[in-house]
């Protein structure tokens, strides 16, 4: 065998053990009865809960307010746009931390905005989801603007001389067409949101049953009941894994692929 | 009618046109790639605002920047058959055909998309998929999604380009009935002046972004206003009935009268086309007009210099083009009303069918 094709295998085969080694560890130290039994403690599911109610707010926001952002970003030239694109990604480089401070300073009880608004977020899930909200939307609106952007612009125009408006033309043909980009939007902006931890904590807190997600929930456990804290990261893991393939199987090969032609 | 007058800076390219269009008519917009022949379309159907320009549809103004009116694309009613037709890949045949109906229940819009489907012999493909069909059938369902709505005028960008030569010829006379009946103003974008001259009333040759001449398809080609046209305008187009003759030869009956014979296979209906460069003159009493197999009589109409060519109008009784050499031209001593006899090789006539009926007869069976 040639070398160069060695060098491509052997690096694969490292990536791949690097990647797979600890998520399999997760299910391979601890038994599967224990795993389930540790999950039915009080606090496991009720984080369990909490992550898939705020992540579901937050991803619902996040497409009510960012598809149709993304749209004007893709369709529209204006003074500044390349200014707001960058605005609008920012969060994406932010260490979590920062964001955690950053929604303090303006939403807390003595930030910018928080005169009117800080008492009901801060410390509460409504907190939780308005940090996923912050940190995962970068992630749906970059997509889902790539995705209209690499649309056909001549099926946007056949729509509107066959008699639609711009509105009709979006939610008949651009987002239908641009749908398995969005979706990919959209697994991105979740595993984001599931995993979020540093803002949350400085944002919300950790209490249980009330701003305690899951990642929060694990982090609480790992230094009194590591098993504990196994049942809930095997957990996450399931729960992403389920979310990536699904995502996967809905858009079908279009995957990451942009708008379906 | 349709009235397009249009200014604007597109790039390198500075469009300047104005034109207009009876209903019923079919003006063909010929010219090279970027000439802009597209943006005038555009401009029509309103989904590119030129910097100045005005654009009405019988009592209707859709564009004056003057006075600051432009309705939207929407609110047009242009029937706008796009390049590669645009189909929307996510919809199924009849759904593309039915999204201009609105307003209607669901059911009476799957019937009137399936009545328009069937009326273009592709009713049985009302649930394809775009990516499904081929070339031929998306251009019908593209053709009857741009009729759906009864429009008050027709663009057509390239509608037979994306199709193989066998499937254009019987497209081509499927679009040209489908002009007739819809009796509406048409504008049609070509780059190809055989296409234009058979699809459209008139011919506007665009070039630059201006209209350089504008005439029927036999005017141009026999009076060219510059070299530019004279080369764009490329080969003759006559109209015949062919018959197969022995030695697999065939002759055309041209409507009008003349006989000519192409070493093509065709027969029914057809275009015959020959360049004017292939086309020698000889006196009317020639002893032998030579040894090339088509020789008409014809009428000289007008004489056209451009540059050191000159191109010879002719009747026969179609009208005919032929290019000379300067000296030919003296030699002969030709002048409009002189008599000729028009040569010209079997091996330089190509023939195009014009009938559906014809690509089928013509497949070995």
């Amino acid at each position: 065998m040639r070398p160069f094709p060695l060098v491509l295998a052997g690096s694969l085969a490292v990536s791949l053990l690097f990647l797979t080694v600890p998520v399999a560890a997760i299910f391979l130290d601890t038994s599967p009865a224990e795993l389930v039994r540790s999950l039915g403690e009080e606090g496991a599911l009720d984080a369990l809960r909490l992550s898939l109610i705020c992540s579901t707010i937050a991803l619902g926001l996040i497409v009510l307010f960012g598809t149709p952002a993304a749209w004007l970003l893709a369709t529209r030239r204006f003074r500044g746009r390349a200014l707001v694109i960058t605005l609008v990604e920012l969060p994406l480089v932010l260490p979590p931390a920062v964001a955690g401070i950053g929604l303090l300073a303006a939403l807390g009880p003595h930030g910018v905005f928080g005169g009117a608004i800080g008492n009901r977020l801060v410390l509460t899930t409504a907190g939780v989801v308005c940090a996923l909200t912050f940190v995962s939307a970068p992630f749906y609106i970059r997509q889902a603007q790539a995705a209209f952007e690499s649309l056909d612009r001549t099926w946007l125009d056949a729509s509107r001389t066959l008699g639609a408006t711009e509105a009709r033309t979006f939610a008949r043909i651009a987002i239908p067409a641009a749908g398995s980009g969005l979706l990919a939007g959209l697994a991105l902006a979740w595993g984001r949101a599931l995993g979020e931890f540093g803002a949350t904590l400085m944002f919300a807190g950790s209490f249980r049953g009330i701003t305690q997600t899951v990642p929060l929930a694990i982090y609480e456990r790992f230094g009194t009941d590591f098993t504990g804290a196994l049942a809930l990261s095997a957990v996450l893991v399931g729960v992403s894994a389920a979310l990536l393939l699904s995502v996967k199987l809905l858009s079908g090969a279009g995957w990451l692929g942009g708008a379906a032609r | 009618m349709l009235r397009v007058e249009a200014r604007a800076r597109l790039g390198a390219l500075a469009l300047d046109v104005a034109l207009e269009v009876e209903a019923g008519r079919c003006l063909a917009l010929a010219g090279p790639s970027g000439a802009g022949k597209t943006s005038i379309l555009r401009v029509a159907a309103g989904l590119l605002r030129p910097e100045h320009g005005a654009v009405a549809c019988g009592e209707e103004i859709w564009l004056d920047t003057a006075r600051g009116i432009d309705v939207a694309p929407e609110r047009r009613g242009c029937g706008y058959v796009f390049q590669e037709y645009a189909l929307f890949g996510h919809l199924r045949a009849w759904q593309n055909v039915a999204y201009p109906l609105t307003g209607i229940p669901r059911r009476a819009r799957r019937e009137r998309a399936q009545e328009l489907l069937e009326r273009f012999g592709i009713g049985a493909l009302a649930d394809a998929r775009p990516r499904t069909l081929s070339g031929g059938e998306r251009q019908r369902v593209a053709l009857a999604r741009a009729l759906a709505r009864g429009p008050r005028a027709l663009l057509l960008d390239e509608p037979l380009s994306a199709l193989d030569a066998r499937t254009r010829a019987a497209a081509g006379r499927e679009l040209a009935g489908v002009l007739r009946e819809a009796g509406v103003p048409a504008l049609l974008v070509t780059h190809d002046f055989t296409e234009a001259a058979l699809l459209g009333h008139e011919v506007a040759v665009v070039d630059g972004g201006r209209i350089v001449q504008r005439g029927d398809a036999a005017r141009l080609a026999a009076e060219p206003a510059s070299a530019f046209v004279a080369d764009f305008t490329g080969a003759v187009v006559l109209t015949g009935v062919a018959h197969p003759i022995a030695g697999s030869a065939t002759q055309v009956e041209l409507d009008g009268g003349g006989v000519v014979t192409a070493l093509d296979r065709a027969r029914g209906p057809v275009a015959v086309s020959v360049y004017p460069w292939e086309i020698a003159l000889a006196p009317e009493h020639a002893a032998d007009p030579g040894s090339t197999r088509n020789h008409l009589p014809v009428e000289v109409v007008s004489i056209t210099t451009v540059g050191n060519r000159v191109r010879v109008g002719l009747a026969a009784p179609q009208p005919l083009t032929a290019e000379l050499s300067d000296a030919a031209v003296r030699e002969l001593e030709l002048q409009p009303g002189s008599r000729a006899i028009a040569s010209w090789k079997a091996a330089a006539t190509r023939l195009l069918p014009l009938s559906v009926h014809q690509t089928v007869s013509d497949k070995p069976s």
